[in-house]
């Protein structure tokens, strides 16, 4: 989101606190001056994750500090993996296995392609999964790990952790 | 001169052989043993004539003497043990590194069984007896990552390591991606190549990579894993169009060994990889990437099997055995 706020001392902190006061997490703050501004007003643009139903209340509390909300661009799930599932994906109710993730409210399936090549052939579908946060992805693909198995499907994952 | 005597001459045995002959390297056969022969001198044997006798007879000198004979009783240094694998046993060439060890004798071996499956009662035999045992050739052919991760990266604390480490597998799921053949296609014609077993199951299966997994492990963490802790899947499930699928997102798919102690991870899986990924070679090249907390990510690329290939990895060890201990005693 992007706030204007007036430039004193302790302007920033106050306009900090209420996003910790709902449970929110900072991942950026960037301000920067602009030239064409009023000089005592400073715009500041934030990065944040809140949990789901907090963005009224918070918007309330800036307020009550004084801060103007210029802009708020949701985007409401930040991490995207895509895996890989072979095996008789229809036979083993492929809607079940979709909604194992979709039903959890933290991740869902964004898209979904599908190759069945014959009717008694093993078939091939790629699975974007888009989540919240990092551990909410790995609770994501825990539930595809433990489905596959349970199902006899290969699942191929993407490989994470070189930084 | 160093002296060493040499045990299995397949393909690897004969690199070594033909290279220790060509070049110049301070190193002397003085006992050779194949499966069905034996012979030693201990002023260096004939080594372009046993190699002759070998193809002509299939085998190379005395069938009234061994392995054994030569391990016990022949003068030499350092034993080059280069039979093949055996990997649920180690056997014998558990047996013949020990008979070197117990003599007191370096021991520079390619053969993946007994590292894996015996490598704590080795080492600690080895160290007992002040003498190395070194296994640079059992994993990822030329490519020096013993040597890289004892003394080029001496000192950093390895945090985890992801590894190409089965030149067959590489191979087979080059030729899908690049072709669109199914798994059974790319098979056939890496068998063709001479690139895999009629039974490629150790292979594709990954229990081949799995075992370079447990050898790399040990090295580095010293924590006696075996294979069983390996959480293991092959590539002979995959189909080509999940290859297609993962090349529409710019991706393709590896089979990656993979261990990361503080996750607990230790695992040979097929994985999707973005194509510009460091760890995506292509056909019979291995690679690995090292994550370590000063030098950061490593990655080494090379070939990972051959005879030569192999022979220059062996070489490295006899070299190193040589510098460190021989020629200052």
């Amino acid at each position: 989101m992007k706030l204007e706020m007036k430039d004193s001392p302790g302007q920033l902190v106050a306009a900090l606190k209420p996003i910790s006061d709902v449970g929110g997490n900072i991942i950026a703050v960037i301000h920067q001056r602009e030239p064409d501004l009023d000089e005592d007003t400073l715009n500041v643009q934030i990065v944040l994750e809140l949990p789901e139903g907090f963005l009224g209340k918070l918007v309330t509390l800036l307020k009550e500090q004084g801060v103007r909300i210029q802009r708020i661009d949701e985007e409401r799930l930040l991490f995207k993996r895509t895996v890989i599932m072979i095996g008789h994906l229809m036979h083993t109710d492929l809607s079940d296995t979709v909604d194992q993730i979709d039903s959890t409210g933290f991740a869902e399936v964004s898209e979904l392609a599908l190759s069945m090549p014959a009717v008694k052939e093993r078939s091939t579908s790629r699975i974007t999964i888009k989540a919240v946060s990092r551990p909410d992805m790995e609770a994501a693909l825990a539930i595809l790990r433990r489905v596959s198995r349970q199902k006899s499907l290969l699942l191929i994952e993407p490989l994470e952790g070189i930084t | 001169m160093m002296k060493v005597a040499l045990i299995g001459l397949g393909s690897v045995g004969r690199g070594v052989a033909g290279m220790l002959q060509k070049k110049d390297l301070g190193i002397t056969i003085t006992g050779i043993a194949d499966s069905k022969s034996a012979c030693m001198d201990p002023d260096g044997l004939d080594i372009a004539n046993l190699l002759a006798n070998k193809t002509k007879n299939g085998y190379c000198g005395d069938r009234k003497m061994s392995a054994s004979d030569v391990i016990k009783k022949a003068d030499y240094d350092a034993l080059i043990e280069v039979t093949p694998t055996n990997a649920l046993s180690g056997e014998p060439a558990i047996g013949y590194i020990k008979g070197a060890l117990l003599r007191k004798k370096h021991v520079v071996t390619s053969n993946k069984g007994p590292i894996a499956l015996a490598y704590k009662e080795l080492h600690t035999l080895a160290v007992r007896k002040g003498v190395a045992l070194r296994y640079e050739a059992t994993v990822a052919g030329a490519i020096p990552i013993m040597h890289t991760l004892e003394h080029g990266l001496a000192g950093n604390e390895i945090l985890a390591l992801y590894g190409v480490l089965n030149g067959t597998c590489n191979y087979i799921l080059t030729r899908m991606a690049a072709e669109g053949l199914t798994y059974e296609q790319a098979l056939m014609e890496a068998r063709e190549m001479g690139y895999a077993e009629a039974d490629p199951t150790y292979d594709v299966q990954g229990i081949d990579a799995a075992i370079k997994l447990v050898i790399l492990a040990n090295t580095i963490w010293g924590n006696s894993i075996r294979l069983s802790d390996v959480d293991r899947t092959g590539i002979d499930l995959l189909t080509p169009d999940a290859l297609r699928l993962a090349e529409e997102e710019g991706c393709t798919i590896r089979l990656i060994a993979e261990a990361i102690p503080r996750k607990h991870i230790l695992r040979v899986s097929p994985r999707i990889l973005e194509k510009n990924h460091p760890l995506v070679v292509d056909g019979t090249l291995n690679a690995l990437t090292l994550e370590t907390d000063m030098a950061k990510e490593i990655t080494l690329i090379g070939r990972g099997a051959g005879s030569i290939e192999t022979a220059s990895a062996i070489i490295g060890d006899l070299l190193f055995i040589n510098d460190r201990y021989v020629r200052h005693a």
